[in-house]
Parts: structure tokens; sequence; C-alpha cells
């Protein structure tokens, strides 16, 4: 399966499994921009699979009330993340703290908001961005992103049925360009778990989504060119965030490079870099590198500039590796 | 140029919301404008048709929304408003930012990611401005030109000399458009203050694969503003939007407050590039609308019926304007792409070049002889 697949594949089963489940979204009843939800309302009637109007925010305060109300499970569409920002209040203020500021009496945990991000090459300014941090930033929603389609399938599985709302991002470069085995029935991957892909001893490299591809390939060439053994985490679940998996990769390889597409100033990245300099101050044995987009709103024409690509992070390998040669 | 005039007559055009009297029922247009109109419809349906080429010979990538079947919309808008009066849209834009002081050239100079394009190359398809013209440009997000544009409008009123008419601005967005949360909140603020502003909602019948019955509640869109006057335009017929135009602009110039246009149009090609645009419609439906409907062949019927134009010299200057497209895309061609410092120019007032500190001044690139160093 490709990655549409498999999420079109999570979606049937959640839709199976779940009575109380319905997908809704901008033109999901044809299948979505991008086929993730084709073939669900022949399958599951129009009741609970269908359009919306093209309303961000009233998709999120929809999922937000139907959730709330005798727990049902909402899995909504936003067609592209960069237009998540029209919802934006529905999803800070009312979803993330319905449980909070009701004293538990309400809650929305059965929203599942699920929407493409990242680069494609060519998609310019709005059909690019990768909003992660800016929603890492709001507590009470879980934030995923899957890197590949066996990955994703389980993840999505796990927001539909968990307790707190997710938002869940899917990188739409690897739509139909990843292929992997994907089980055919029903499996979960547990949430806030980094799952590590490679294991290493000189440096960590951690990442999320479909960036990890870039990140294998600058481990491969690390590899080759200068014999660097790297440990290569997936975060999976950007919150809350498993840092006892990362924390004890660096304390053994005593160096980290986190990369990002998202602009470097206030991304993830800088997060995860906080919380390792606190926890492994004493393993460190060269500063922490960030390898990530450029604080430039997303080029169009620019886009292979911007993108922390192979190549910056082979760099910034070689670098974290050698400073930490140097001063021993 | 001869000052031969003709008398068209345009009634049926118009459908009225809480207004007493429309515009009016013929219109007299001289030789020499008709003429006009018809070059610059022309140029711009060979604009779209040569964009859509250009897009498949894979000069042209990414999401590129074209215009054409709802030509008779943009020009119509330029030939009533003036100058000075502020036009915002949506993505659908590059037709607009021909009208807008922009050349062929510069609007698919944009597209090819040119330095010489209209945005620096900056842009691409969806985002065309021109400060000179007044024209506040594309916007990629549904619907958020439209509170812009409101802004623009108060500015207008603002800025206006008492007693005097004032500019107007307007903001097109789509049908599918017209439901975005974000447009009510600022029709009500504009109808609270009375600000100079034209909605116009361009009634293409589809949001991308949706047609208006599945997406909106209401299909009488020009009545959407409720409280707010409302005149729907059949623009397919150039001479009516112009007319229409011309009373929307002096309604709401007067001071009287905003008004709801709906323009009755079509779009002939899918949404986007990507989309075919005849899974959710079928082919009769464009088929009949091109023969029935099309607004450039309305335009040319118009120029033969008052004799300003033989069917012979109609052909003349059709092929006369597709050269000069293909001129001004051979000159796009020839264009340099854009320095690789411009992408950190334009984020903040105090641009980020020469090299600040900012940005690694080392730059690897995927080609390593490519690489470069900033200059310092
Ligand atoms: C906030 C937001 N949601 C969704 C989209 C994706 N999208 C782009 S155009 C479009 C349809 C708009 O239809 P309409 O307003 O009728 O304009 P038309 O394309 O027909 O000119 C959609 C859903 C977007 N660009 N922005
Ligand atoms: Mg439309």
């Amino acid at each position: 399966m490709n990655l549409f697949t498999a999420i079109n594949n999570a979606l049937f089963i959640a839709l199976e499994t779940d009575p109380s489940s319905i997908v809704f979204g901008q033109d999901v009843a044809f299948g979505g921009v991008f086929r993730c939800t084709q073939n669900l309302q022949e399958e599951f009637g129009p009741d609970r699979v269908f359009n919306t109007p093209l309303n961000e925010s009233s998709i999120a305060g929809l999922a937000i009330g139907y959730a709330s109300m005798s727990g049902g499970t909402a899995i909504g569409e936003m067609q592209f993340a960069d237009y998540m920002f029209p919802a934006f209040d529905q999803i800070v203020n009312e979803m993330s703290k319905f449980r909070y500021r009701s004293g538990n009496q309400w809650n929305c945990g059965g929203v599942t908001l699920r929407s493409p991000c990242g680069a494609v090459g060519h998609g310019g300014h709005y059909h690019s961005q990768s909003p992660e941090a800016f929603l890492t930033h709001c507590p009470g929603i879980v934030v995923v992103m899957p890197r590949g389609p066996k990955a994703a399938k389980g993840l999505l599985l796990s927001s539909i049925r968990s307790k707190d709302p997710v938002i869940f991002l899917e990188p739409k470069a690897l739509y139909r360009a990843a292929v992997e085995d994907v089980p055919v029935e029903d499996y979960e991957v547990e949430l806030g778990k980094a799952e590590v892909m490679r294991e290493g001893s000189d440096v960590t490299v951690l990442g999320w989504g479909g960036h990890l591809r870039v990140l294998e390939q600058a481990c491969d060439l690390s590899k080759e060119n200068d014999g660097i053994s790297c440990e290569l985490i997936d975060l999976q679940t950007l919150t809350p965030w498993d840092i006892e998996c990362v924390t004890n990769s660096v304390n053994k390889t005593g160096k980290l490079i986190v990369s990002h597409e998202a602009p470097v100033t206030s991304g993830f990245g800088a997060e995860v870099v906080a919380t390792v300099q606190a926890e492994c101050f004493y393993s460190l044995e060269s500063p922490i590198q960030r390898v990530c987009g450029l604080d430039t709103p997303f080029p169009l024409v620019f886009e292979k500039y911007y993108i922390p690509d192979k190549l910056k992070n082979y760099e910034a390998i070689k670098t974290v590796v050698e400073s930490a040669n140097n001063n021993n | 140029m001869s000052s031969t005039s003709h008398a068209f007559d345009i009634s049926g055009s118009y459908e009225l919301h809480n207004f007493e009297t429309g515009p009016p029922e013929t219109t007299e247009v001289t030789k020499e404008e008709l003429v006009n109109i018809f070059e610059t419809m022309y140029t711009m349906r060979r604009m779209e048709i040569t964009c859509d080429n250009e897009y498949k010979a894979r000069n042209i990538r990414g999401f590129c929304h074209l215009y054409d079947g709802q030509e008779a919309v943009a020009c119509g808008i330029q030939a009533a408003l003036a100058p000075e009066d502020s036009w915002v849209t949506s993505y659908r834009c590059h037709v607009l930012a021909l009208m807008r002081g922009g050349s062929v050239s510069e609007v698919i100079g944009e597209l090819f990611g040119k330095a010489g394009g209209v945005t620096k190359g900056k842009g691409g398809s969806m985002h065309m401005y021109n400060k000179e013209h007044n024209f506040f440009g594309g916007h990629g997000i549904v619907g958020a030109q439209v509170p812009v544009g409101t802004g623009l409008a108060f500015a207008n009123k603002y800025k206006a000399k008492p007693g005097e008419p004032m500019n107007v601005a307007i903001a097109c967005y789509g049908d599918g458009a017209a439901n975005q949360g974000q447009i009510w909140e600022s029709a009500n603020m504009a109808n609270l203050w009375d600000l100079p502003m034209i909605y116009c909602i361009e009634n293409n019948h589809y949001g991308m694969g949706t047609s208006i019955d599945r997406h909106s509640s209401i299909s009488d869109y020009y009545k959407m503003g409720n409280a707010i006057p409302g005149l729907r335009i059949d623009g397919m017929n150039v001479l009516s939007v112009i007319e229409g135009m011309k009373f929307a602009k002096e309604y709401v110039g007067a001071g009287n407050g905003p008004i709801y246009v709906e323009m009755m149009t079509y779009r002939y090609h899918g949404h986007s590039m990507s989309d075919p645009g005849t899974t959710y419609r079928n082919r009769d439906e464009i088929e009949f609308t091109r023969s029935n409907r099309d607004p450039v062949e309305h335009v040319k019927s118009c120029l033969q019926e008052a004799d300003f134009m033989s069917a012979e010299e109609i052909k003349e200057t059709e092929k006369r304007i597709r050269k000069e497209v293909q001129k001004e895309v051979m000159k796009a061609k020839e264009w340099a792409t854009p320095e690789y410092k411009e992408v950190a120019t334009d984020i903040y007032a105090k641009s980020l070049t020469p090299y600040d500190g900012t940005y690694p001044p080392f730059v690897r690139m995927p080609d390593f002889a490519k690489s470069f160093t900033f200059d310092v």
C-alpha cells in the first residue's frame, strides 16, 4: 500500500468498527483531493461520509460538537494544513481546552482532524507549510505525523480511538510515492512513542514525518563517506513526545541533530533541544545542531534552497562528529 | 478613430435585491470601445490557453487556476471602475493582473518563475499584485481577501474628501468562498459603517468539484447580504457587466454603503490544472455554454451587429493577437530566474540581505559544484 491507500484503509476500519464514527470535509465524498477517502461514501453511505461546504472553522466546530455529545467519533479533513488557520480559533480555544475548562464534564476526545502537510516541490506559499509547531504550543491536543504507510495506518487508528483530540498531519509528498507492506488487519501504533528506526553509536538524528526519508539518505551518506554510525529516531507523536527515547539515545551517542522542514525559529526542534540540554547536558560532546527550513515564507521558486535536504544534514552530522573529536 | 457608436439592448441582464431601479436597459458603445474590449478579452483567452499549453509542456508547475470563460467579468469591472479604485481577488488572478497594469509576459513570466514576472517570480500563479495600479492581488486562502477588501474600502472612505464621491473597493471571490465566515463579519462592518465596498461573487457554479446546490443553502448570492442591496448580473455579457458595475460603483461611492454583486459566469477549465473538470459536470454543459453563452463570441457578434468589424477583420485581429501572445511568452522564457538572495528579501521592512548572520553563509546545493558562499 502507499500512504493514501493506507490512510483509506484505516478510515475504512474505523468506520467499520465504530458505528458512531463519521468522516467529513471538503470533497471527501468524492475521495478528496488526495483520494484518501475514496469509496468510503459508497461503502458507508452519505450519513457517515459527507462533503461540507468550504468552511474550515465550522468543520472543526462540527467535529467538536459531535464528539462532545455522547462521545461520538468525528474524523474531519482539512484539505491542506495551510487551510487550518481559518479554523485556528476552534482548534486552539475550543477544541484543546474543552476538557480543562469544563472541569472534565465535557471533552471532545473523539475528534481527529486529518490534514496533508509539507513540501511537494512546487506547492508555493499555501500548499507546502508544516504547521506542527503552532499546534504543539497548545496544551490539550495531540499532534501526530507519520513517516510512511505502515506507521500511518496504526497511528491513525490510535488517533481516532484516542481519548484526546488529535491533529494528524500527513506528508502529502508521500501519498503516492511511499510504498510499504502494510498489514491488512486492524492494528494500532501507540501514541506518544518514538521509534528507533536505526540503531547507531556516534550521533542521534531526530526527525518526523516525510522528512525522515531525507534523514535516512543523510545517514547513509555519513556511513559511506565517513564511517559515521547514526542512530535515527522517528518521533511520530510531537505532543506528548517521547523524551525518554530521545534522551536515552543522546546519553549514548553524546550528539544530536534535529531536523524539520518547518522554519527553524520556534520550530518544534527548539523544544527538543531545550529539553535535551537540560536532561543530557553532561553527556553532550558537541553543540546540538538544528537543520531546518529557512525563516522565510515557504518560497515557490526557492524550494530547493529552503529545504533542509540530505546534504545539509550530511554536513551537520559531519560537523557535530568532528567537533566532538577535536575536543577529546 | 471614428466616433460611430451603437446602442445595445441589455435588458434582462439584471436581477435586483433591495433596489427599486437598477442599471439601464440599453447601452451606447463606441466602435473604439468595443474593439478595445474585444482585443482585451481575446488576449485574456489566448493567454489562459497558452498557460494551459505551457503547463502541459511542463514549463509551468504547481497550482495554476485559469480564468477562461469568465473574461467578461474582469474586463467589464476594469472598464467601469476608475484606476484609483482598489481591487483584490482570489487565486484565480492572472487576468486581473493583466487588467491592472501587467503584460502577458509579466503574468506568464511569473508562472515560469522568472525574475521579470509581476511578483519577481516569488509568487507564482496565485500571487500577482500591482501597487501602481491599485491591485492588491491574488490570495491563496479562500475568502481571506474579502476582509482585506473591506479594509481597503475603509481606507478609501477615511481618505475621501468630504462631499466628493469616494474611491471604491472591490473584492472578487467565488460561489464556494461566499459562505466563509470571515466574509459575513466584514460585510456587517461595511454595512454598519457605510463603506464603499463591492462584494463581487463570481458564480461559476462550482467550488472545485462541488456544485452550488451541494455547498450553499442559498443560491441567490446577490441576496446574501440580507439588508445589503444586491445586483445579479449576466456575467457572460461584458456590456451588462460594465453598466452593472458603473451602477454599483456610483451607488457605493456616493456613501450609500456596500453592495453585493453576483456575476453569473462559467469556467471552462477544471478548477486547477490537476482537475480535468469533467467528473462532476458533463461535457454537454460545457459545450452548451461554449456555443450559446461564450463571452468572447458574444462580443464578436456585437461587433458585427453594429457593423464595427467584419468577420474577416475579426479573424485578422485574432491572428495578430495570437502572434502577440506567443511573442510575449518567448520573451518571458528568455528572462533570468531570480537570484538566490531574493529568498531572504521582502520578509521584513529591513531586508535580510546582504548577509547579516541570519542565514547560513554557506549554501550547499544538491550539485556540490554549484554550492556557494554568501557575500558577507
Ligand atoms: C481556506 C481554504 N480552504 C480550502 C481551499 C482549497 N480551495 C481552493 S479553491 C477552492 C474552491 C473555491 O471555489 P469558489 O470560491 O467557487 O471559486 P472558484 O475556484 O470557482 O473561482 C478550494 C476548496 C483554500 N485555498 N483555502
Ligand atoms: Mg466557483
